[in-house]
């Protein structure tokens, strides 16, 4: 992974550097000891580290305007940063870059029921906005698995989903306002408590842009009542393409289950052999089902389910009876990773997305590139809404073995788009998928892509070698090419 | 002021009419069928881009929950095909044809997703923005480029299509549009509270929205709107209407809790409440006299009720709540004070979604911004189309 060579003459005015932060953020806000910067040298994607030139870490709008402003006064590179439990690299820190942390903005500002909407600052967990309205019977509905981690900012950068999003939506489709700072300083507001913001959708632009858009200082998202009862069933299959049949089966049937979770046979095993959450163990595809509303839809759903589910073949069904139950069914797939972790002394997840009829494909060509490098894989599948995990089974210590995962990774991913879907569902592009952009678009796509970042950010310099696998001048982008100046088939008036 | 147009039948040819506009610097109203022509600031181009050739179903999966159309496809050729397997675009998308004194049904695949109206749903199913996956088409740059996915879960690169919801065809001449479609509710009933004020009104529509129960509309017809109501009218006074969506035993056990929680003046079934929903979604009650302005304001759901006062005060104007009272659609007279003065402090905005060419060209139709947001909006047009030739001043006033 090739990241932007480091400007020598900005590490050579580091002095100068940090003395300018020092004016904005007093005190212990500025970092630069050595073995201090190293705590922030990677993220979740613990592949690729860098410590950072400097790192900065603000409490207020007014210092992010200051600090921001300053960089590019100088012209240095800044990389934003939540809790860094990115799995793509998006907050991979530059060698000549300042990294600039949100953690002091862990605040919740307010709560408003009647708005049905929660004002909070962008380093509060994502769990702790549900938790703050817990109380009342409200939640927040984005789940990521690092939930208790995760800010809410850094779920803004990365639009992030979760397990419920195919009924309740990924964060773009939760977030009501966002208060943003741009490279220059400009402090902008984009929406608010209403539910439609004005003039051109700037914030569902922000929203998954893996900062490098701008830097955002406050958000206000939507909380949700909680259903006031949730059931799951367990159902198993002798193939994963009745497991794959009943899942479309289950939609055809007008149903959007809270939860769709599907499981391979490795990854079943491995869950099980970690939490024994008594899952059946010779079937090759296990689905995870949960309905969630009022107890007479959830039972009436529950029924019609598994009707659809033995029609289709299923083998081995199983309803929650109890809460506790329920969350037996889903500790197993909560634990898939740290499960798959036990086998294995590292693994790759990977997050592709695909037209969901194409998972015997795309599983059969998956056990094929398995064989092919060497490397063992389990997946666990969003089956709802076609997001893939595999996760690649490898041992760093062996030499080669972390590229030959890569590579593998990186088969999959082409093999999702291929088969008509992207390369990512949720974790972003970052640095991990960077260079595999150009797989899924053409050069005009991403193209335009950057011209829309030269509006917020002519000099590129938030958070440079992610996203985008070649980085262009913003006056090179935005050069017209004009040819024809013939008429094209002019038609005749019809206004 | 049109005197001619280009139809092109694919993006090739899109682009090179975007191409012969941008070496002769001649602006392009943007069209599907012409529809929302009176949406928007006037255009002012000698030029069209008619995009109503370009149409036609390209994907319809109901398992994937995903629908491919060429942007000129006709909603009157694709709601028909979701409803037969019992599937719809979630966010109600509106049809204004007869509030603009339009036959209803017209209107395009792209021209919906570009004017970006959204229904009562919004409250429960967001708007057409978050049901937008994929797009492609020719920029004011006269490139062919493409944006977003074909798939329901997709965060790879910036979300073009959000961009393009509402962007009233000012970025980009859509060719082709991906949509996330969802199954439609088996069954639909509507509780009615009669006789409440404004501020009660709200309070039980913040109630019910807070209420585990899934509701899916929640309005409020004051009395002198509830009277135009063709369904609403006969029970004699102000309507609040609170609709429950879904499978037939959750909404009659959700109808029978909400009935104990909140009270009920009468419950509307199936045909009835279908019926009042397309009203408030289609604005029906402003369609007549058709000289008056239509205005819609968006504000925090709480706000709703001070800002109807405010606007009560200031002119002669009907009004209805909708979005739990978030969304007010008002009727002004051409006379009338200006109604963005009653939106101060709220952090909300208005647009002006029906007044004549020349109101229009000189009261701002979207609700003007503060000058960072403004200069960004600028920018992010230049980006897409740096000699404004797409729709030129549609949206604002020089972008």
């Amino acid at each position: 992974m090739k990241m932007p060579t480091p400007d020598a003459g900005i590490i050579s005015r580091r002095r100068e550097i940090v003395e300018r932060l020092r004016a904005i953020v007093p005190g212990e806000g500025v970092i630069v000891d050595e073995d201090e910067l190293r705590a922030y040298e990677c993220d979740g994607l613990t592949a690729y580290r860098q410590p950072p030139l400097v790192v900065v870490l603000p409490s207020t709008t007014a210092q992010v305007s200051q600090v921001l402003k300053a960089c590019k006064e100088m012209g240095v590179k800044v990389v934003p940063r939540g809790a860094g439990t990115s799995l793509s690299g998006g907050a991979l820190p530059l060698a000549d870059g300042i990294l600039l942390g949100l953690g002091k903005f862990n605040r919740i500002l307010e709560i408003d029921y009647d708005n049905r909407c929660v004002v909070a600052q962008p380093g509060v967990t994502n769990l702790g906005i549900s938790n703050a309205v817990a109380h009342k019977g409200f939640y927040y509905a984005p789940d990521p698995s690092s939930q208790i981690a995760c800010t809410i900012g850094g779920n803004i950068a990365e639009n992030s989903g979760g397990v419920h999003c195919l009924k309740y939506g990924l964060t773009t489709n939760n977030v009501l306002g966002v208060e943003m700072v741009l490279m220059d300083g400009t402090i902008l507001r984009l929406g608010g408590r209403h539910l439609e913001a004005g003039g051109y959708d700037l914030m569902g632009i922000v929203t998954g842009s893996e900062g490098l858009l701008g830097v955002v200082t406050e958000v206000t998202v939507r909380i949700l009542k909680k259903p006031a009862t949730a059931r799951a069933v367990l159902l198993g299959f002798p193939t994963n393409e009745q497991a794959g049949d009943c899942v479309a089966a289950i939609i055809a049937a007008g149903i959007i289950p809270g939860g769709m979770e599907m499981m391979d046979k490795p990854a079943i095993h491995a869950a099980e052999d970690f939490v024994h959450a008594n899952y059946p163990l010779d079937v090759e595809a296990l689905l995870i089902v949960e309905l969630d509303g009022p107890p007479a839809e959830v039972d009436y759903l529950i029924g019609t389910v598994e009707a659809i589910a033995k029609d289709k073949g299923a083998v081995y069904a199983r309803v929650s009876n109890s809460e506790e139950e329920r969350l037996v069914f889903w500790a197993g797939r909560k634990a898939a990773f740290p499960a798959v972790g036990r086998i294995s002394p590292d693994y790759y997840c990977m997050d592709g997305t695909i037209p969901r009829k194409k998972l015997p494909l795309v599983l059969q060509r998956m056990r094929e590139l398995s064989e092919k490098h060497g490397l063992r894989v389990a997946n666990v599948f969003h089956a709802g809404d076609g997001n893939l995990h595999p996760l690649i089974l490898y041992d760093a210590n062996n030499p080669g073995e972390l590229e030959r995962a890569e590579e593998f990774g990186n088969d999959i991913l082409r093999l999702c788009v291929d088969v008509g879907g992207v390369l990512t569902g949720e974790h972003g592009v970052g640095v991990e998928k960077r260079d595999l952009m150009t797989h899924q678009f053409a050069e005009a796509d991403l193209k335009q892509q950057q011209r829309l970042k030269c509006a917020f950010d002519p000099d590129g310099l938030l958070n440079p070698g992610k996203v985008f696998p070649e980085l262009h001048r913003c006056a090179e982008l935005g050069r017209l090419h004009v040819s024809g100046n013939k008429l094209p088939f002019p038609d005749i008036p019809r206004f | 002021m049109t005197i001619t147009t280009f139809k092109p039948d694919t993006a090739a040819q899109l682009a090179d009419s975007v191409q012969w506009a941008l070496s002769n610097g001649e602006p392009l109203e943007v069209l599907g069928t012409g529809t929302k022509r009176r949406l928007g600031r006037p255009v002012q181009a000698a030029y069209a881009l008619d995009l109503s050739g370009m149409s036609g179903v390209v994907a319809y999966e109901p398992e994937e929950l995903v629908l491919t159309v060429r942007a000129g496809t006709p909603l009157a050729d694709v709601l028909p095909m979701l409803a037969e397997r019992r599937q719809h675009f979630a966010f109600e998308p509106q049809d204004l044809g007869p509030l603009y004194g339009l036959p209803a049904g017209g209107g395009t695949v792209g021209g919906m997703l570009a004017a970006g109206l959204t229904g009562p749903r919004r409250i429960q199913a967001g708007s057409a923005r978050d049901h937008f996956l994929g797009v492609e088409g020719v920029s004011g740059r006269g490139e062919i480029y493409k944006g977003g996915g074909k798939v329901v879960k997709n965060v790879t690169g910036y979300d073009m299509p959000k961009l393009m919801a509402g962007s009233m065809g000012t970025l980009t001449a859509m060719t082709e549009v991906t949509l996330k479609v969802l199954p439609a509710p088996e069954d639909v009933r509507t509780l009615v509270l009669v006789g409440k004020d404004d501020a009660e009104a709200v309070r039980a529509l913040t109630a019910a929205l807070q209420s585990p129960h899934e509701v899916s509309g929640a309005a409020h017809l004051p009395a002198g709107v509830a009277a135009r109501s063709g369904v609403a009218a006969r029970l004699g006074g102000a309507a609040t209407c609170i609709r429950l969506e879904g499978f037939g035993p959750s909404v009659a056990a959700r109808v029978a809790a909400l009935t104990e929680e909140l009270g009920a003046d009468a419950v509307l079934e199936r045909d009835e409440s279908l019926a009042l929903w397309r009203e408030i979604r289609d604005v029906a009650f402003f369609v007549q006299p058709a000289e008056r302005l239509v205005w819609k304001l968006s504000v925090p759901p709480s706000e709703g009720p001070r800002v109807a006062a405010a606007i009560r005060e200031t002119a002669e104007a009907d009004l209805y709540f909708d979005w739990g009272g978030g969304l007010l659609w008002v009727a002004a007279e051409p006379g009338d004070a200006d109604i963005r003065d009653c939106l101060d402090g709220t952090g909300g905005h208005a647009t002006l979604i029906r007044a004549p060419d020349d109101v229009r060209a000189s009261v701002p139709v979207y609700h003007p911004q503060p000058e960072p947001l403004a200069a960004l909006a600028a920018r992010v047009k230049e980006s897409f189309d740096p000699k404004r030739l797409l729709n030129p001043g549609r949206l604002y006033a020089g972008v």
